[in-house]
């Protein structure tokens, strides 16, 4: 396993003295990382797999740069839909080091399918994190290339994608593109409440039978919405993917370390001809579900605080000072990126051009079609009948 | 580009109208970053904290808190550069909400411009309809004039004939706000301009919102115009309903229709409402008052008492509250899982008004003596007969007494006031013949009728109630010996 692979493995490698049985901590979730910033060598999992991480320096602080920026850039956006400059906006806060650890396990030819949060797998895709704030702000559909950056349109409809995902991991396997080091894995993301969805476990019953090299990436953020998580399941949520027939494993998804190590290791046995497995990364969601949810209405203050000690950035940055793999001049640079990169997207998103309405029958049809033309002719129509019109 | 910017309350919540200033974070003068929490506001779905669009100085609060604002309306003026000196004093300079960001907000006539059910278009219950959520609170769509418009906005033709139902009854001419057209039920097409929460103060205090004549935008009736109409009803005695019933004025069908409104809808919905979920029982009982008939002139004949009103239903009122001392369980109310039972008995006195049935207190009533519960009384029944009787003076009632007697009635079968267990009817006291002492004489005879609920009180309860109500009133000076 994960040869060829600089930055970590999963697998094969002798335990080092600190390491310990998972049965230790928590039986059923793997943490390599505790919420006080303490490093754990090698955790075993409950599906017997042995999870560790090997990064280099200047790769966990790439880490830690990844998880602020992220985090900032999404509070950007809340602050931009409460000024009145974006419709809507789910954020991820809470929920950065399961973003960012699944996304940079990610290889370059690996396809992931978001839902309407994955802020945080977008930017570790390499794509402008202005992107989806053009959505958000109601000015176009998204505008990125999911061809070209293998992270598919952000979906709004609940747990749809996992579907589009299996499809596209079936149509993987069919071109043969599995079963090699070089081969193509799929990364499904959904939250819990979409677990109760029909299309997820259609989902899971495709990809088991036909063996899809995918990976189900469920951020158990603990609400849907308002609904909390004893309403979606009676077992953990990673135990139903043993009714399916693949593997299923829980991570702490606060925990970056083992976010990445789960996740490779799920990706690389999908890319290897192994099939799909389930990924529950159990982590908070510590602001509302969008900008027009209220969380106090359903939730109370002393959960959010026992959640906020054990935030992602937090116990990252402690890891980073307690080992000095960082100082403080490094902390204060990756702040000031952090802060220069927000209003960079700000003004970009206040500079944000309003589309002519009637470009929303553009790029319906390749070449156009005659109802839709009929469609246009009679919206302009319309649209000339209105005072101060440029039609 | 100008150095103050006035920001606009946004939209905080896919397709809301408006939201209420809880708290301002930020002072005039105060200095601000970009991003930093200057207002909590609240909207149908969320409270959330609005962080500032811009750094600089804030130079103007357009709303305190506790208002209701629209979206799109200025709240705060921020100057983007205090260091550069002070601000030239230009008309666009000014801090108050520029002319500009105001007219953005004018409410496009409803003209029918959108189809109803078109997203933007008046939707069932005069909503709008939105895609998602429960819907923004107003009837009207904001957008463009239309060209060629200005006829369809034409100037509110007045004085069109009033709806044929309410015509006799209505003085005033119904408001058009548009020009008229008639729809197959005779009423006017065009729909009454009014924000719901005023349909809601004006269903409330039961008035009729197509009789008033709006003073807001477009002719849409305000929340002021609701209140006035009511302040302008109760300081004339003759209501609409009242006028009407005393009028009898019918119809071409010789039926006439009374709106309901006012007492008589609070009236109606109370009673409904204690008849359909408090299961009532009704006991009766005939008692002979001569005795305290005869101790109440004796009563009246003290000098201390010379000035004070003393009614039979005082003396009811006082074996009411000894009763209850003995029976705390009849004062008291069910409380779908638990019931509470109260220490302190807000003696409820149903009164006939002019403006229909009010039951206002007593507050405390059991801690009174006899003389401070005449007084009460006496405060009681004439501020209800001038009709200003307070909202507080009827709420909280614990026990109630209706004293039908005052009709010439012998008795009747309460419906019980909604929250309490027990109401006694005190009918008329009469002279008839009655078994004293071994022959038939002509005694003061009254029946009391007592309804309770039957989940609190059975009747056990309620008759052992009842029996000591009837003992007190058969033989006061007995009674008060023997119990207190």
């Amino acid at each position: 396993m994960a040869k060829g692979d600089p930055g970590a493995s999963t697998r094969g490698r002798r335990a080092a003295p600190r390491s310990r049985k998972a049965a230790s901590g928590d039986p059923e979730l793997v943490q390599l990382l505790t919420p006080s910033g303490e490093r754990i060598d090698s955790v075993t999992g409950p599906d017997g797999v042995e999870y560790r991480v090997d990064f280099t320096d200047e790769e966990y602080r790439g880490l830690y740069r990844d998880l602020v920026l992220v985090r900032k850039l999404d509070a950007e956006a809340t602050a931009l839909q409460r000024q009145g400059e974006l419709g809507l906006w789910a954020s991820l806060l809470g929920q950065e080091a399961a973003q960012v650890g699944s996304g940079r396990a990610l290889r370059a030819q690996d396809m992931a399918f978001p839902t309407y949060r994955e802020h945080g797998v977008l930017y570790c895709r390499g794509i402008d994190p202005i992107m989806p704030l053009g959505l958000f702000r109601g000015v176009d559909q998204g505008g990125w290339d999911p061809n070209e950056f293998k992270f598919n349109m952000y979906t709004i409809v609940i747990g749809a994608q996992t579907l589009h995902a299996t499809g596209y991991a079936m149509g993987v396997a069919m071109d043969g593109k599995t079963g090699g080091e070089d081969g193509e894995a799929v990364i499904a993301y959904f939250g819990d409440g979409a677990t109760s969805q029909g299309d997820v476990n259609e989902a899971f019953v495709w990809a088991s039978v036909f063996n899809a090299p995918l990976v189900f990436f469920c951020q158990n953020n603990q609400y849907a919405i308002s609904e909390p998580l004893e309403r979606q399941t009676r077992v953990p949520l990673y135990r139903r993917a043993a009714g399916f027939g693949f593997p299923g494993v829980r991570v702490d998804g606060n925990d970056v370390l083992a976010t990445y190590a789960v996740a490779r290791h799920a990706l690389d046995n999908a890319r290897n001809g192994q099939g799909p497995s389930l990924i529950e990364a159990y982590t908070y969601r510590m602001g509302a579900h969008t900008t027009s949810d209220d969380p106090t209405r359903y939730r109370i203050a002393s959960e959010v605080e026992a959640w906020q000690a054990k935030d992602p950035i937090a116990r990252m940055k402690a890891f980073l000072e307690r080992e000095k793999i960082a100082d403080s001049d490094f902390f204060a640079e990756v702040d000031e990126q952090a802060r220069r990169e927000a209003i960079d997207l700000r003004e970009r998103v206040l500079a944000m051009p309003n589309p002519e309405p009637v470009t929303m029958f553009d790029h319906v049809y390749p070449n156009g079609s005659p109802l839709l033309d009929e469609q246009r002719t009679q919206f302009n129509r319309y649209f000339d009948s209105f005072e101060g019109s440029a039609h | 580009m100008s150095r103050i910017k006035e920001f606009n309350l946004p939209d905080l919540g896919e397709g809301l109208t408006e939201g209420e200033i809880l708290a301002w974070l930020v002072k005039v003068g105060d200095t601000i970053e970009l991003n930093q929490p200057i207002v909590e506001v609240e909207t149908a779905k969320a409270a959330v904290e609005i962080p500032a669009k811009w750094a600089g100085q804030v130079q103007a609060i357009f709303h305190p808190e506790g208002t209701t604002v629209e979206v799109g309306t200025p709240i705060i003026a921020i100057d983007t550069d205090p260091g550069a000196g002070p601000i030239e004093s230009s008309a666009e300079e000014l801090p108050t909400p520029s002319a500009a960001s105001l007219a953005a907000v004018d409410i496009a006539p409803a003209e029918g411009a959108v189809e109803p059910g078109l997203i933007g278009g008046p939707a069932p219950g005069g909503r709008t309809a939105v895609l998602v959520g429960y819907g923004p609170r107003t009837t009207a769509a904001k957008r463009r004039p239309r060209k060629g418009a200005a006829q369809a906005t034409a100037p509110a033709t007045p004085a069109a004939p009033a709806p044929v139902v309410t015509a006799p009854v209505v003085a005033a001419p119904v408001p058009v706000q548009a020009a008229p057209t008639v729809n197959g039920n005779g009423h006017h097409g065009g729909p009454v301009l009014a924000k719901p929460p005023v349909r809601k103060l004006a269903k409330d205090l039961g008035v009729d919102l197509r009789t008033l004549t709006g003073s807001g935008p477009l002719g849409s009736i305000t929340r002021e115009d609701v209140q006035q109409a009511v302040a302008a009803s109760s300081a004339e005695p003759l209501t609409v309903g009242a006028a009407a019933t005393s009028a009898a004025s019918f119809g071409a069908d010789r039926e006439q229709r009374i709106p309901v409104k006012g007492v008589r809808k609070l009236t109606a919905e109370n009673m409904s409402r204690s008849a359909f979920t408090a299961p009532h029982v009704t006991e009766f009982l005939t008692i002979d008052m001569t005795r305290a008939m005869k101790a109440l002139d004796r009563l009246r004949g003290r000098r201390e008492w010379r000035d004070v009103r003393v009614s039979p239903l005082l003396l009811v009122a006082k074996a009411v509250l000894l009763a209850v001392k003995r029976h705390p369980m009849v004062n008291s109310t069910w409380a779908g899982d638990e019931i509470v039972v109260k220490e302190y008995v807000n003696l409820g006195i149903a009164a006939a008004t002019e403006r229909g049935l009010i039951v206002p207190n007593i507050k405390d009533a059991g801690r009174l003596t006899l003389r401070e519960l005449a007084d009460a009384m006496t405060d009681l029944v004439q501020t209800a007969k001038a009709g200003k009787t307070s909202p507080a003076a009827m709420s909280g009632g614990t026990l109630t007494i209706t004293n039908v007697g005052v009709f010439g009635v012998d008795t009747g079968t309460p419906i019980l006031p909604p929250g309490e267990s027990a109401i006694l009817a005190f009918g008329a006291v009469r002279e008839q013949p009655w078994v004293h002492k071994g022959k038939v004489k002509p005694r003061m005879v009254t029946t009391l009728a007592l309804s309770f609920d039957h989940r609190i009180i059975d009747g056990e309860l309620g008759s052992k109630f009842l029996r000591d109500i009837g003992d007190f009133l058969t033989d006061p000076e007995a009674a008060l010996l023997a119990w207190t």
